[in-house]
């Protein structure tokens, strides 16, 4: 059965990785997205805010990718991001201070104090590696939980801060799940195309060289110490965008929206999708977040079903579902525009 | 002229004195060979100078600038590069990849170059990604240039990691070993490499070797490690004739009963 799962991910893969394949598959996968919240069906409202969910997830997903997938570094406390991002815009936009600014000047400072926290919390552990940058992160994801949850005054502690305001958008208050589900939908292609081009610029191959060997990536000229703190405030950037963007969809948050499960299921949707791969995201974040609720009907047994699945999927195919892929970038002869002095070889050796 | 000299440096680990008080003086456009027994601090060395381990004593000069207190990737951009005796490759990476790592200190672009795309970064990009190309057909590996690095074979990965440091256009190289593992007919390949390295793009060469027909057939000047002291220095004939090498390698009493047949 492993043998049949796995042969069957690698067809469809093979078949969807003809650039003409993966456009078709793209074109009808954002097609159906975009037009979900048109059809008039019963249960509308339930997907719509499903989707929508997942979108959110996609974000996280992407921000972690980049600390966890590409410069490899076990981040355990990414909820952290997203709460800073949350906690900015509530106590920015809401009755609390009876503070109102705009949703759209508070979301990139929201962003910039995430990525802030993400410098601070690389400071001190750039020179930790695997298990115990795992643990330090970890406490500090659980550290910022308490401080929401014990900062009474700055936070309103576990009562959470409800009345967020809603942002406008050329006079239009965004409040419906479906506004925000095209908003998400909206920061989630601009999240996809930036780590792209992230991860294919100097700046990803000198995370991608870090995460390979560290030391060999130092000897050949990547400031470590800069591209981890690089990567850290990146991801945190990410976070804290979807954090705010989250707290003014709900309209309220509690310092439990922040636990240490988010940072788990941002982790797991990356490893189970295939760490470093965009696409890999995308799936693992429908796997993570959509399939649980569309196993909802299975009461009780959901999450036993669930957690089944997911042994499966880590035993059938532990790289996860879409591996992370490498460009072709040789080129031929002909496209080289003056080849150098190609005749020195070390030809028949190998 | 004197590319890199190394004054009195001595590395400790713990009471082992890996380096002990070790002088160097390598001149520009030469090709330089450290050899030694297993343990006689020829590696160790290698990362004193690239600045992984700082030397508790001593200084390192590389062109007249000093290298103390220097973290790797600064004197990565000062013009050394280096090889490892284990290779060590991005191995998840392709081989075009592992050069354009290579090739971090002569880029300049930024993360806001590369979200944007701006002009200069594009092109930055594009004669990057040539250059890189160049570089696998310099090291003759044609066709693999998009294979991942680990499921390239041995004698590729050999010469990827020449092509990755050659990628920052170093002043000066420092190669472990590089024939490690190759057949005679292999390591005459790679010997005639490393000298073309040295004439056609006027790398220096410090190079640390155990097959003496490479390290005697190659090399300018040799120098001499036994338990991280220097113990000879000269041109190879010297060293083939010298009684303290020949001990070193063979032991005492040896040096008089094998005389100077071979090392």
């Amino acid at each position: 059965m492993k043998k049949r799962f796995s042969s069957l991910l690698e067809r469809i893969n093979e078949r969807f990785s003809s650039p003409i394949g993966r456009w078709v598959l793209i074109g009808i996968v954002v097609g159906l997205i975009l037009i979900l919240p048109m059809i008039n069906f019963q249960q509308r409202a339930f997907w719509v805010r499903v989707i929508g969910y997942t979108g959110l997830y996609i974000i996280l997903g992407l921000g972690l990718n980049v600390v966890v997938g590409l410069a490899g570094l076990l981040d355990l406390g990414y909820v952290a991001f997203y709460a800073i991002g949350a906690y900015a815009y509530a106590l920015l936009a809401s009755g609390h201070f009876d503070i109102h600014i705009s949703f759209w000047l508070v979301l990139p400072f929201a962003a910039l104090l995430a990525g802030f926290a993400g410098i601070l919390l690389g400071i001190p552990v750039l020179r930790m590696r695997g298990d115990y940058l795992a643990i330090v992160t970890l406490g500090f994801g659980e550290i910022i939980r308490m401080l929401v949850t014990n900062l009474t005054d700055l936070t309103n502690g576990s009562q959470g801060l409800i009345g967020i305001d809603s942002p406008y958008l050329f006079g239009l208050e965004l409040k419906t799940s479906t506004h925000f589900y095209y908003m998400i939908f909206i920061f989630v292609i601009i999240a996809i195309f930036v780590t792209q081009r992230l991860d294919r610029s100097r700046v990803g191959r000198s995370w991608i060289a870090m995460r390979e060997d560290e030391d060999a990536a130092q000897m050949v000229g990547v400031n470590t110490t800069r591209y981890k703190l690089l990567s850290f405030a990146v991801g945190a950037f990410i976070g804290g965008l979807g954090g705010a963007i989250f707290a003014a969809w709900q309209g309220s948050i509690f310092p439990d929206n922040f636990n240490l499960m988010v940072s788990v299921n941002v982790l797991c949707l990356i490893i189970i999708g295939g760490m470093g791969s965009i696409p890999g995201v995308v799936i693992g974040s429908f796997a993570l977040i959509t399939l649980p609720d569309i196993l909802r009907q299975f009461a009780d047994y959901r999450l036993l079903l669930f957690g089944f699945l997911l042994v499966v999927m880590m035993i059938a195919r532990p790289e996860g579902f879409i591996p992370s892929r490498r460009r072709q970038l040789e080129l031929h002869a002909e496209e080289l525009a003056h080849a150098g002095p190609a005749e020195i070889t070390t030809e028949g050796g190998a | 002229m004197t590319i890199l000299a190394s004054n009195n440096v001595t590395k400790r680990f713990g009471g082992l004195v890996a380096v002990d008080q070790f002088d160097l003086d390598l001149q520009e456009l030469s090709i330089h060979s450290i050899i030694g027994p297993n343990g006689a601090g020829k590696t160790t060395f290698f990362n004193c100078v690239t600045g992984f381990y700082p030397p508790e004593e001593g200084e390192i000069h590389f062109n007249g600038t000093s290298l103390k207190g220097m973290s790797p990737d600064r004197i990565a951009h000062l013009g050394i590069a280096r090889t490892y005796q284990n290779i060590r490759l991005f191995s998840n990476m392709t081989a075009i990849e592992n050069i354009l790592v290579g090739q971090h200190p002569k880029l300049k672009a930024s993360l806001i170059d590369a979200i944007l795309h701006t002009p200069h970064y594009q092109k930055e990009e594009k004669e990057a990604h040539e250059e890189a190309n160049r570089l696998v057909r310099f090291v003759g590996l044609v066709g693999l240039g998009d294979h991942l690095a680990r499921n390239l074979p041995y004698g590729a990965q050999r010469r990827l990691e020449i092509a990755r440091a050659l990628a920052s256009k170093p002043k000066l190289m420092l190669l472990d070993e590089p024939t490690a593992g190759m057949n005679p007919q292999e390591s005459a390949e790679m010997m005639r490499f490393i000298r073309n390295l040295r004439d056609e793009l006027e790398i220096t060469i410090l190079l640390i070797e155990h097959d003496m027909r490479v390290v005697m057939g190659i090399s300018e000047i040799i120098t001499v490690l036994d338990y991280g002291v220097k113990i000879a220095e000269g041109p190879p004939e010297e060293i083939q004739r010298n009684p303290r090498v020949i001990e070193a390698y063979l032991g005492r009493g040896a040096a008089s009963g094998l005389g100077q047949n071979s090392i």
